[in-house]
């Protein structure tokens, strides 16, 4: 069964939990984000594109992953929209497609082979952040 | 006093000196912290997406155990605390996490967000008070510039975490004040460090590590201490080593003269199957 762009949209709404229409698109969620110069969209553009339903783009985008999870845009909006849920929400929609995956098992090793003081929170987060 | 205590897959392992000095110090105080049976890593990141239920549910398993336990939830790592306080927010306010996650653990008694959830620092500074451990200091960090690196799980979101002002926070520089030292107040003290990004794209991480360190640096900082691994490792790997970065807990351990008594933290342990001599995270015994 396919998902229109307009459906998946309204699934990432209801798993964000994020009131998009609240957004005045002050910026400030984007101004405060500190991996601003890392994403195509920032995260003003992330909520207005949900509001608008196109969001295959978002979907498509690999830069997303460079979200840090820090909740400053969360904490500083001041309608309460919560942008990091509406990424969070992308992100997690895309990994969970076949191939979505970008961090597999086998890249552990090399990884602390490299750098012995890698701590296990951030393999753990990287696990749940880059894959389902 | 006894506590529960949740002390994450990371300190017992990479950070085993955050969590020895953070037991031994309480030990001191007069509080002894106790690990439920057969804790599960609580995955490290919150699950955003409200339809995640299987991912939260290792993080529900200790706040029913703390709960059995009639105890709080101790936490130290600064990501457990996060994971924990907020999976149990969903227990509290979600009904269908709620309901799901306990139509799969099939408890004896069903979760439903009785437990609080509370920080090593908050235990500091609730429990046994800041005043009180001030008075139990016999090496004042007379004359130490430190900087308090809060980064980001702490604090946000604050309307789940209520840590402190997420924006002016001020515990942990509470903190370094019963101990005797100064505290040095620095803008990018909540800032993110980059946090797991380290692992894929590292000048990114490298990038805003030192943007912090350099602006704590500004401000006359000579050291900077943490409560999380990754923040740790971040700070230590992308530091030119010009500033001291260590664990609150070590400074607490410094400061009540138990370096003195008991040495440095044990060698951590890499085998991590129980059996090796001087275990420090008391696996060990249970095998016995
Ligand atoms: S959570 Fe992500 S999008 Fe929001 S400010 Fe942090 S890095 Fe930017
Ligand atoms: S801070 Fe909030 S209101 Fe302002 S643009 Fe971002 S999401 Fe919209
Ligand atoms: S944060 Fe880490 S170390 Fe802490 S328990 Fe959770 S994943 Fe494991
Ligand atoms: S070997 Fe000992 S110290 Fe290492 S993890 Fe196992 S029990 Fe803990």
């Amino acid at each position: 069964m396919h998902q229109t762009e307009k459906e998946t949209a309204e699934l990432i709404k209801q798993i964000s939990g994020s009131d998009v229409k609240k957004c005045m698109k002050c910026g400030k969620c984007s101004a405060t984000c500190p991996a601003y110069g890392e994403m195509k969209f920032h995260p003003h553009q992330f909520v207005t594109m949900v509001a608008h339903g196109k969001v295959d783009e978002l979907l498509r985008d690999e830069t997303v992953t460079r979200c840090l999870s820090c909740f400053a845009c969360v904490e500083r909006c001041p309608r309460g929209v919560e942008p990091e849920n509406v990424v969070a929400a992308i992100r997690v929609l895309a990994e969970r497609e076949q191939g979505g995956s970008n961090f597999v098992p086998d890249e552990v090793p090399a990884l602390i082979a490299a750098d012995k003081e890698i701590p296990q929170q951030a393999l753990v987060s990287a696990f749940r952040r880059y894959r389902k | 006093m006894t506590y529960t205590y949740y002390p994450g897959c990371t300190l017992k392992t990479k950070a085993q000196d955050l969590d020895y000095y953070g037991r031994e110090s309480l030990k001191a105080l007069g509080i002894t912290l106790e690990e439920p049976d057969e804790w599960q890593c609580c995955g490290a990141v919150y699950p955003i997406a409200r339809d995640e239920i299987a991912t939260k549910l290792s993080a529900v398993r200790a706040l029913a155990a703390a709960r059995d336990n009639a105890s709080p939830l101790i936490t130290l790592c600064s990501a457990c605390h996060h994971v924990l306080t907020r999976v149990n927010d969903d227990m509290r306010r979600d009904e269908n996490v709620r309901t799901k996650a306990n139509n799969y653990l099939k408890l004896d008694v069903p979760y439903e967000g009785e437990t609080e959830v509370i920080h090593y620092l908050q235990l500091l500074r609730d429990k046994i008070g800041f005043e009180n451990i001030a008075k139990a200091v016999k090496n004042p960090l007379k004359g130490r510039k430190i900087g308090a690196y809060y980064g980001c799980l702490l604090l946000r979101p604050s309307k789940v975490m209520r840590f402190d002002d997420p924006e002016n926070p001020h515990i942990i520089e509470d903190f370094i004040k019963a101990l005797g030292a100064t505290p040095v107040i620095y803008g990018m003290r909540n800032e993110c460090c980059g946090g797991y990004v380290t692992l894929k794209d590292e000048a990114q991480a490298a990038e805003n590590t030192n943007r912090i360190i350099r602006n704590a640096a500004s401000k006359g900082a000579e050291e900077l201490i943490t409560a999380c691994p990754l923040c740790m490792y971040n700070l230590r790997k992308h530091s030119d080593g010009t500033i001291k970065i260590s664990y609150i807990t070590e400074l607490l351990y410094d400061a009540l003269g138990l370096r003195e008594e008991l040495g440095d933290a044990p060698e951590a342990c890499e085998t991590a199957d129980g059996s090796a001599a001087g275990c420090a995270c008391g696996r060990t015994e249970k095998a016995e």
